[in-house]
């Protein structure tokens, strides 16, 4: 099996890349990891003119922390992500969700910045980055902006992104004082996507009371969910089971799931209310926890 | 600095279980291809060719990869480890010899990549829980065993290393 014929271009900086998807025009594909896009090709599902390599741009795969910002570079491979030290320590829920990514090669492999830009609402780091209020940083050859990833996707494989623009930097913000987060992942075998996900980060005060909470739902909408309804709901509570009951069906009524092979839509929809309720009771123990030691 | 410009073939220098090669291949090609057909090692298997089964794992630059999800143009100047780089001469390696022991394979088709994913499993982590074998051995189909038998193989060769 092969794809069909493409032309290759591996540049070695940015801004060779910028010139190179300028060049190529609306033809032209950015390739990361290739994990995804690869496959596409190779079932000829997808097929394009030309395709620019960003594998040997070491200048995108870097994990800096810049005061209360996680700065990841966009050609950062799951795999580092997932044991980087740095990142455990500032926002251990990214850890967590880079863990649940495919399978070890397929992690080894895969960049953050391909999967955002893949766009599956059923896969781990658009949910991350929509739960955390992830900003993306787009380049082109004579731009750059930021766009926050809550507005970056658009629909199921598609996002803002500008065919000649390149995907850069990831921020996310690092845990504040008091935050707990759960991450609960509905699939049929470790490393598959999933057919819900759930993903929250409460700031919980010494009391255990929620100050702030961000709650979002993947695999079950046509773009990860931030469901900014289930904030006020949680806000001010110390978890108990009403509320956790309410904010799960908050989640649920917020969610336009469909149906597929793997789950109906009406299962998609149950399963965001149990999987929610998971996820908060999941954040809380994290803060019982930790009281505990 | 050169100007990388598009092309549609290439020339590519990878080492492959210690020896030198250098091709020209078409860029399309995928790595898998280009070590079967190109180099004509043949013990990296082609199963679903679009990254689901793991029979074409081989280890790239120290790590695991699906060799159908990469071009052969990707690996120019990489050092790739296949199945034939694992045994010593005649001598097996451990993860073979306890495959072998426990009865880890039945057609054999899926055995190449559980072992290239083994041993990049058991580098990471040299001393596995079953749970971790079973994790880091879950993107390979195997239609055959059951997998009862390699996750008893892993943990065997672990075993060994701690003993």
């Amino acid at each position: 099996m092969k794809p069909a014929p493409f032309k290759y271009a591996r540049p070695d900086s940015v801004d060779e890349a910028l010139a190179l998807l300028q060049a190529g025009g609306d033809e032209a594909k950015v390739l990361a990891g290739g994990q995804s896009f690869v496959p596409l090709l190779n079932l000829r599902m997808a097929s394009v003119e030309s395709i620019v390599d960003l594998n040997r741009l070491d200048d995108l795969a870097y994990i800096k922390r810049d005061n209360d910002t996680l700065r990841i570079g966009a050609m950062t491979r799951h795999r580092q992500i997932e044991v980087s030290d740095e990142i455990r320590a500032a926002q251990p829920l990214l850890c967590r969700a880079a863990a649940e990514v495919g399978h070890l090669a397929i992690r080894n492999r895969g960049t953050i910045g391909g999967s955002l830009v893949h766009a599956d609402p059923a896969a781990e780091w658009p949910l991350v980055a929509a739960v955390l209020d992830a900003q993306c940083v787009l380049r082109s050859q004579d731009n750059s902006r930021t766009i926050a990833a809550r507005e970056f996707f658009l629909a199921p494989l598609m996002t803002a992104i500008e065919p000649n623009e390149i995907l850069c930097e990831v921020r996310f913000p690092v845990a504040p004082v008091g935050a707990v987060w759960g991450f609960q992942e509905l699939c049929r075998r470790p490393g598959d996507f999933a057919i819900v996900a759930i993903a929250c980060q409460l700031t919980l005060d010494d009391g255990g009371t929620c100050s702030t909470a961000s709650l979002a739902v993947g695999g079950a909408h046509s773009t990860p969910l931030h469901v900014a309804e289930v904030e006020p709901i949680i806000s001010g509570s110390q978890g108990e089971a009403a509320v956790m009951t309410a904010a799960a069906e908050k989640a649920a009524a917020a969610v336009d799931p469909s149906g597929d092979v793997h789950g109906s839509a009406d299962y998609r929809r149950r399963m965001v209310k149990v999987l929610t309720q998971r996820a908060l009771k999941e954040a809380w123990a994290q803060k019982r926890k930790r009281a505990l030691q | 600095m050169a100007e990388t410009q598009f092309a549609e073939s290439q020339t590519i220098r990878v080492r492959v279980n210690g020896q030198e090669y250098e091709r020209e291949v078409p860029v399309r090609r995928l790595l898998a291809d280009f070590i079967r057909h190109d180099l004509g090692l043949t013990a990296t298997h082609l199963g679903c060719e679009h990254g689901v089964c793991g029979a074409c794992t081989i280890i790239m630059d120290g790590e695991s990869v699906r060799s159908c999800l990469l071009f052969a143009v990707q690996a120019d100047g990489a050092e790739l480890q296949t199945l034939e780089g694992l045994a010593d001469g005649d001598d097996m390696h451990p993860l073979q010899q306890a495959f072998w022991d426990n009865h880890a394979l039945q057609c054999g088709f899926c055995t190449s990549g559980f072992l290239m994913s083994a041993v990049d499993l058991l580098d990471k982590h040299p001393r596995p829980s079953e749970e971790e074998i079973r994790h880091g051995l879950s993107g390979n189909l195997c239609r055959c065993t059951g997998y009862a038998n390699i996750i008893k193989a892993v943990q065997a060769v672990a075993e060994q290393s701690q003993s």
